[in-house]
């Protein structure tokens, strides 16, 4: 079975010189939840850009489900690779978030009752289609976050890409987005500093660090190994223990 | 954040002027300030008529009187100017309690203020009977420039989150001690503004960014089109049609 990502041999520089990736390897197969982790300025946010061609012109391949991300089918790869930012008023853009959710499905070119059930669906899978006719600026933090991810299962993704996703969020709305993403039967890779977040949601976690995957096994192992964690400058909130939180299914 | 639930400009009703789709309503304003603006100023009978127009589209509208004097308002700034003309313009001079007043500067202030005066009101009307958005669906119905519709639907989002923005600057401002007190603190003002204006195009870039990645391509998918029949169009019609009755009559009589 093709994999939902396969990122090989990724290195990039910007054009002012500073190299952010230094051959990145990566695979994740369909349907898995994936934990980004590494410390800041590790080149999280150039690998993500990558992944839907936003950057290109590196050294390495990106492939999503069988398909390598090239000028000749970006929108195919756009509507393949959601991303969603960690900003949701940098994400929701137009005035509805109905007209938002609809952007990526009109964009692909649907329309009518096809597109309008579209934009239903989405917006129940995160429990917001009361919301559909609002404005995105009256809605709470948390809500607009949710939103932000429907605008991007509305396109029908293989692979959901959440930047920090727990991010200014509260407790009941940290929850309440975690209970949504593990509802969705889609691979999910999520960049993150949030590592009990990492841990609840993601079975499997890789460590990006000085622009290389430094480490890439079970959550809970790379959690719980205080010496790799300390030379990737990772730490666990004060009084975490992740041998001590139960697994989740 | 945001007031309300829609724009305070608006007034939620159910009138037939409420419903009358937002390009018929554009149509119908526009077409009402150029044949008012046509108007010689002179024939003051005129713009009576065109007061006592607009009131009945205020009637059917179920726009209270208070409503629209109140948003009439912020016409004042615009109209001030008006009010020096008599003193200043030249010609022929009228004492008028015991003040000399140029007469062509009576004439060319009562001609601003009329015809600014009607444009407002029409506006006003306009506004309150049709949200924002409708408004724009009817600006990309009546074929101006996509990027434009664009442009302005992007000040929608957006006015609200970067007032929020230049909000918590000056709350952080004044959180330090700094007091706008008078010529000597613009200096710190004029930072503010500029680092503002840096974020919101740090955010402009992120925004499209965002949008590129959900497949933007240079032009917005068209999701709502909005359409009027006949009848619709004739009832919004009614009010340009009328005036220019009263123009003609203004210009021949």
């Amino acid at each position: 079975m093709t994999a939902s990502l396969e990122v090989c041999g990724l290195a990039f520089a910007y054009p002012d010189g500073h190299q952010a990736l230094f051959g990145v390897d990566l695979r994740i197969e369909r349907g898995e939840r994936v934990a980004l982790l590494g410390p800041n300025g590790a080149g999280k946010t150039t690998l993500v850009l990558h992944l839907n061609g936003i950057l290109t012109g590196g050294a390495g391949t990106v492939t999503v489900a069988g398909l390598p991300v090239g000028r000749q089918h970006m929108a195919e790869i756009r509507r393949r690779v959601g991303i969603v930012f960690q900003d949701p008023d940098d994400q929701l853009f137009m005035p509805t978030v109905r007209e938002d959710v609809a952007f990526g499905p009109a964009a692909a070119g649907l329309r009518g009752p096809e597109l309008e059930d579209r934009v239903r669906t989405a917006l129940e899978r995160v429990g917001m289609a009361d919301f559909a006719d609002r404005p995105p600026h009256h809605l709470s933090f948390g809500q607009r976050r949710r939103v932000a991810v429907a605008t991007v299962l509305a396109t029908e993704p293989e692979i959901l890409v959440l930047d920090e996703p727990s991010s200014n969020l509260d407790p009941a709305s940290r929850r309440e987005l975690a209970d949504i993403l593990r509802s969705l039967d889609v691979t999910v890779l999520m960049v993150t500093h949030d590592l009990p977040y990492a841990l609840e949601l993601c079975p499997r976690s890789v460590i990006l660090s000085e622009g290389v995957i430094a480490a890439d096994g079970a959550t809970g192992d790379l959690l719980s190994d205080e010496t790799l964690m300390r030379a990737h400058r990772l730490e666990l909130p004060f009084g975490f223990d992740p041998r001590s939180v139960p697994t989740r299914p | 954040m945001g007031a309300g639930h829609a724009h305070r400009l608006y007034r939620h009703g159910h009138s037939p002027v409420h419903a009358l789709p937002p390009h018929t309503k554009l149509a119908a304003a526009f077409a009402f300030v150029l044949v008012v603006v046509s108007t010689p100023r002179e024939a003051a009978w005129a713009f009576g008529l065109y007061a006592v127009l607009l009131a009945v589209v205020a009637h059917a509208a179920r726009i209270p009187a208070g409503f629209l004097l109140k948003r009439l308002l912020i016409e004042v700034p615009f109209v001030a100017f008006a009010v020096l003309m008599p003193f200043v313009a030249g010609g022929g001079r009228v004492d008028v309690l015991g003040l000399s007043l140029s007469v062509n500067g009576l004439w060319g202030a009562w001609n601003v203020l009329a015809k600014g005066t009607l444009g407002v009101a029409a506006s006003v009307l306009l506004a309150a009977t049709t949200e924002l958005r409708a408004l724009l669906l009817g600006l990309q119905r009546l074929k101006l420039p996509p990027l434009l519709v664009q442009i302005a639907s992007f000040m929608i989002r957006y006015g609200d989150v970067i007032t929020d923005e230049m909000r918590r600057m000056r709350i952080a401002r004044e959180s330090r001690g700094f007091e706008a007190r008078g010529v000597r603190h613009w200096g710190v003002l004029a930072k503010s503004a500029g680092a503002l204006f840096i974020r919101s195009y740090e955010r402009g870039e992120r925004v499209h960014l965002a949008m590129v990645s959900r497949g933007y391509a240079g032009s917005m998918p068209v999701v709502d089109e909005v359409a009027a029949s006949r009848a619709q169009w004739t009832y919004a019609l009614a009010l340009p049609v009328a005036a220019l009755a009263v123009c003609l009559l203004g210009w021949t009589l």
